[in-house]
């Protein structure tokens, strides 16, 4: 059973990795917390924090660099206990691109698979292959100092994958280039991953680079798995204020659950002069606080006031980003909140968009908001 | 600050004359022709006569081979020992004796050089006693006593070579499947050559100069360059020291000029194919 | 203790020509990293054992066990014999030893008093010259601090370049310059001064104390004035101090590491001097160095002459371990 959600397919029938009850210690610092994890055949998993969560050491066990203080780590059903780094069906790909820089791109594409003793016709072969299939055949005779950034990051590409290992682990894959180099090659690994079926593991702490390449999403603050679902799940389904908060931007609303029903829940929050209405029922102890998330393309802006009691509100716009494609509004809402709002321009005309200072009145639907509780 | 680049300028203009102007001495009287290497015989100088004599000197010229022969060996040796005493203390984790070792490979950078003679003088005498060997003193224990002291330099040389080494590299042929000596050899290796071969020179010199510790440990039969030019010099001033003075200067010198050319020249070709290929995509 | 999880980008091999080139003094400064590659070679414990154990055993054979011996010999008696001492566990019949200490040679130190007197002169003359080589290295060293950034790695080149030619041979040079009817005197005598006795003097052995080990002294300056942040500077200034003051209460306290290094790099094996003292110092007052040379080769008494490097060891004991524990101070705070 394959589902598609996000970017390449979800076997979840084939665990192919299962991190179990992992626990790194550096001294007395723990830098991964009691980690469980499983990730599946075939597809991009992506794992996302900020610096010093603990998200590269977690690649850095996958890799072997690093052995666990305690928990277990399995590939392919196989314990990696003993397992060194040499040993494993594992390649990586450093951030640094780690290129020899005494060898040329053949020669580097070509060294994992001269450990494996392969008869040398079959590793020119395998290499050529490769070096054609990330497009830098005519560079294979060149140094990496006289490869540019983004040559470099296909020659480490092509010298992991050329192994066909079982997963490959990418270290903040995209850090190093500009923007616009970015997203070609973004779209370029995914293909490339779903050409060869390789599972891959990637560290980063850019959520957009995750929400692109990923099928499924770990977010990891400090040391520990917060939540794990494809960008989708992630992005409309956080589980909690920080989940929310790190992925896009989301405005935030705190208050008291004031009417607690099987298929609608009522929030109070000083935040706003009416009550939050949301249309499904959540499970959480009554007069609890709890935070509404809203996401700002959720958010609709009109002139006119919107009919109903609840899910509105009265501001005046402050401030706009201009994007070109869409716009960004932050309103002062009465009450003092500022509330950001995102629109396509979708009308060419400036003289019917929103502008500064206008008073506007804020709507969204009763399915939009998230309500968390931690 | 105006002030300030004025001090600079005499500053290092005193300190150069300090450090240099007794080498030009040596050198222009090695060109004079009176015995008094002070005294400046303007009638029959400059000549080369002095050189002539260094150069039918059988004496130094036995002493002069002598040490490079030991120095060479030394060099290598000592290349061997510290290349690997310096992998050890900059890769390998804690293990028993790693202080002892550590301390080890740097007392010899400070040990005054009469303590570290005298020990190993001793150490062959009571190996001859106790196993017979060495017999007497010679090329050997002067090439050990030399390698001893020379590899501490090599192990700093070749530890901070590594420290400042990118690890992510050796990580990176790790994971592609070598194993550490693997690894050593193909990546490391190849990568801190520059640094074992400056470590080669630097340990060649040391050993070429070494004037104490060959004292004690050498025997008869065995004298070094820098034992003979002792002897003589302690008696006074001597012009064929001269000239052999300028012959190792300019030699050195050469040395020195020709690489810094060389080392220029690479950096210029490496920083221009960098430029290139940023020009790429 | 969060590792840094960005790594360090790729630096070109010409950084293993720079430390190469500029000698081991400077490198001694480096950073080092701490260690990995244990856990990797767990598995293969038998090489791990050889590559520590070749240099181990070396080290261990030729130089901590000469030490041993020079210890129990310092307890030794002198025999007139080859080897000209007693061993310490003698055996005197069938079922007897006996077992020479002598702590004789110890007494004889302490009571006769040229050797005290030559410990407290080389540390005398050592701890002036290092005094006066830090004189004369700190404006070189902060003068190449301060230059261009292209010149400075000619400036150091240059200091070392004197390193690489015969240490004898330059201590010679000085012969020639500093003799009464030498090339100083005779520059000075043009301006109708001197002639000044200036061999054999304790002068004499500052200059080659100071000539000698100047880039001991340079190097760690340099690399210590070099890292210093030049805005703090700017700042001094714009608060209201002179060049002078800023230097004294900035630029001088910063350095003091790199002062402490180089003193020490220069004073430990000064005290123990031969080669110098014997072509340029003095003959009435010797340095320790020569004595323990002449108990050892005019005197033939190999227990004293050990006694003498022991008490040496001892007197030098606490400078070694300052030089070591700064070192590894450098190394700890230095490492990201």
């Amino acid at each position: 059973m394959t589902e598609r959600q996000g970017n390449g397919p979800v076997d979840r029938t084939n665990e192919y990795v299962r991190i179990e009850h992992v626990t790194k210690r550096f001294g007395d610092f723990v830098a991964v917390d009691n980690v469980t994890l499983s990730i599946f055949k075939g597809e991009i998993f992506c794992l996302l924090g900020g610096s010093g969560c603990g998200k590269t050491t977690l690649l850095r066990m996958l890799a072997g660099f690093e052995a666990p203080t305690s928990g277990r780590i399995f590939i392919d059903g196989q314990d990696m206990a003993d397992t060194l780094p040499y040993e494993r069906p594992v390649n990586m790909m450093f951030q640094s691109y780690a290129l020899f820089p005494h060898m040329t791109v053949e020669g580097n594409v070509a060294f994992g698979l001269e450990q494996e003793k392969l008869p040398r016709k079959e590793i020119a072969q395998r290499v050529a292959e490769m070096l054609d299939t990330v497009k830098l055949g005519e560079l294979a005779r060149r140094k990496p100092h006289q490869l540019s950034g983004g040559q470099r990051q296909r020659v480490a590409l092509a010298r992991a994958l050329v192994k066909k290992p079982k997963l490959l682990l990418l270290d903040e894959p995209l850090g190093a280039l500009d923007k616009k180099l970015r997203e070609a090659t973004q779209f370029e690994l995914i293909n490339l991953q779903e050409k060869l079926g390789v599972t891959f593991v990637v560290v980063t702490h850019d959520q957009e680079e995750a929400m692109t390449l990923a099928s499924r999403i770990g977010v990891m603050d400090r040391g520990e798995i917060v939540q794990v679902g494809t960008p989708t799940e992630i992005y409309e389904y956080p589980n909690s204020k920080f989940v929310a908060d790190f992925i896009g931007s989301v405005n935030m609303f705190e208050g008291r659950m004031i009417e607690d029903e099987p298929n609608y829940v009522r929030i109070q929050t000083p935040d706003l002069p009416c009550t939050i209405y949301v249309d499904h029922g959540i499970s959480a102890a009554p007069g609890a606080t709890v935070w509404a998330a809203i996401r700002p393309e959720k958010i609709d802006i009109e002139r006119e006031e919107p009919a109903g009691r609840d899910n509105r509100a009265r501001g005046v716009v402050r401030d706009i980003a201009y994007m070109g494609d869409m716009s960004i509004y932050l309103v002062k809402i009465d009450g003092g909140k500022m509330v950001r709002v995102t629109l396509p321009n979708s009308v060419r005309q400036l003289s019917e968009r929103i502008s500064w200072d206008e008073p506007v009145w804020l709507t969204w639907d009763a399915s939009s908001p998230v309500i968390l509780t931690q | 600050m105006k002030s300030q680049s004025w001090f600079r300028r005499l500053a290092l203009f005193f300190g150069f004359a300090f450090l240099y102007v007794p080498i030009l001495s040596m050198i222009v009287f090695s060109f004079n022709n009176s015995r008094l290497v002070t005294v400046w015989d303007a009638d029959d100088s400059p000549t080369l006569k002095w050189y002539r004599q260094l150069l039918e000197n059988e004496q130094i010229l036995g002493a002069a081979w002598l040490s490079i022969k030991v120095a060479a060996v030394t060099a290598t040796g000592a290349v061997i020992l510290g290349t690997l005493a310096g992998l050890v203390l900059a890769r390998f984790g804690p293990f028993r004796g790693r202080t002892l070792l550590s301390g080890m490979t740097t007392a010899p950078l400070v040990m005054p050089e009469v303590i570290t003679g005298l020990s190993l003088l001793l150490l062959f005498v009571f190996l001859e006693q106790l196993i017979g060997w060495p017999q007497g003193r010679g090329f050997s224990t002067i090439v050990i006593a030399h390698v001893t002291f020379a590899m501490a330099y090599v192990t700093v040389v070749v530890q901070s070579r590594l420290a400042t080494f990118d690890d992510s590299l050796e990580e990176a042929a790790l994971d592609l499947g070598a194993r550490p000596a693997k690894v050593f050899f193909r990546i490391t290796l190849p990568l801190i050559l520059p640094a074992i071969l400056s470590g080669w020179l630097l340990a060649f010199t040391l050993s070429w100069d070494d004037l104490v510790i060959s004292q004690f440990v050498a025997g008869p039969g065995s004298t070094t360059l820098p034992m003979v030019v002792f002897s003589k010099v302690r008696l006074g001033v001597s012009p064929d020291i001269n000239a052999l003075a300028t012959i190792m200067v300019t030699i050195v010198g050469l040395g020195v000029l020709l690489s810094a050319i060389w080392m220029r020249r690479q950096e210029r070709r490496l920083a221009l194919e960098m430029q290139m290929a940023k020009a790429d995509k | 203790m969060a590792r840094s999880q960005v790594r360090q980008p790729q630096k070109p091999p010409i950084d293993a020509w720079g430390a190469g080139r500029l000698g081991l003094i400077f490198s001694l400064l480096f950073r080092y990293g701490p260690p990995r590659w244990s856990q990797y070679v767990r598995k293969h414990w038998a090489g791990k054992r050889l590559v520590i154990g070749v240099p181990f055993l070396w080290l261990l054979m030729f130089f901590a066990v000469p030490f041993v011996i020079v210890l129990k010999l310092s307890f030794s008696e002198v025999r007139l014999a080859m080897p000209p001492y007693a061993p310490l566990i003698e055996r005197v019949s069938e079922m007897a030893y006996a077992v020479n200490v002598n702590l004789g040679n110890y007494a004889f130190l302490l009571s006769d008093p040229l050797y005290a007197s030559s410990y407290i002169y080389s540390v005398k003359v050592a701890a002036i010259a290092t005094f006066f080589c830090l004189l004369v290295g700190y404006p070189m060293a902060y003068a190449i601090a301060r230059s261009a950034p292209t010149m400075r790695s000619v400036w150091l080149m240059l200091i070392i370049l004197p390193f690489w030619t015969s240490f004898l041979l330059r201590v010679y040079a000085w012969v020639g310059l500093l003799k009464t009817d030498g090339l100083i005197n005779q520059a000075l005598g043009v301006l109708g001064l001197g002639p000044y006795t200036m061999m054999y003097t304790d002068f004499a052995v500052y200059i080659g104390i100071v000539y000698s080990y100047l880039p001991f002294m340079i190097l760690p300056l340099y690399s210590n004035l070099e890292k210093h942040d030049l805005t703090l500077l700017e700042a001094s200034a714009d608060l209201g101090a002179g060049p002078i003051k800023s230097f004294l209460r900035i630029t001088l306290p910063l350095s003091f590491p790199g002062i402490i290094a180089g003193s020490l790099l220069v004073f430990i094996p000064s005290v123990g001097e031969y080669v110098i003292p014997s072509l340029l110092g003095r003959s009435d007052q010797l340095m320790i160095g020569r004595v323990l040379s002449d108990e050892f080769f005019a005197n033939r008494d190999w227990p004293v002459a050990s006694a003498v490097s022991i008490a040496m060891l001892l007197l030098l004991v606490v400078p070694i371990v300052l030089f070591q524990r700064y070192q590894n101070r450098e190394l700890a705070g230095a490492r990201r």
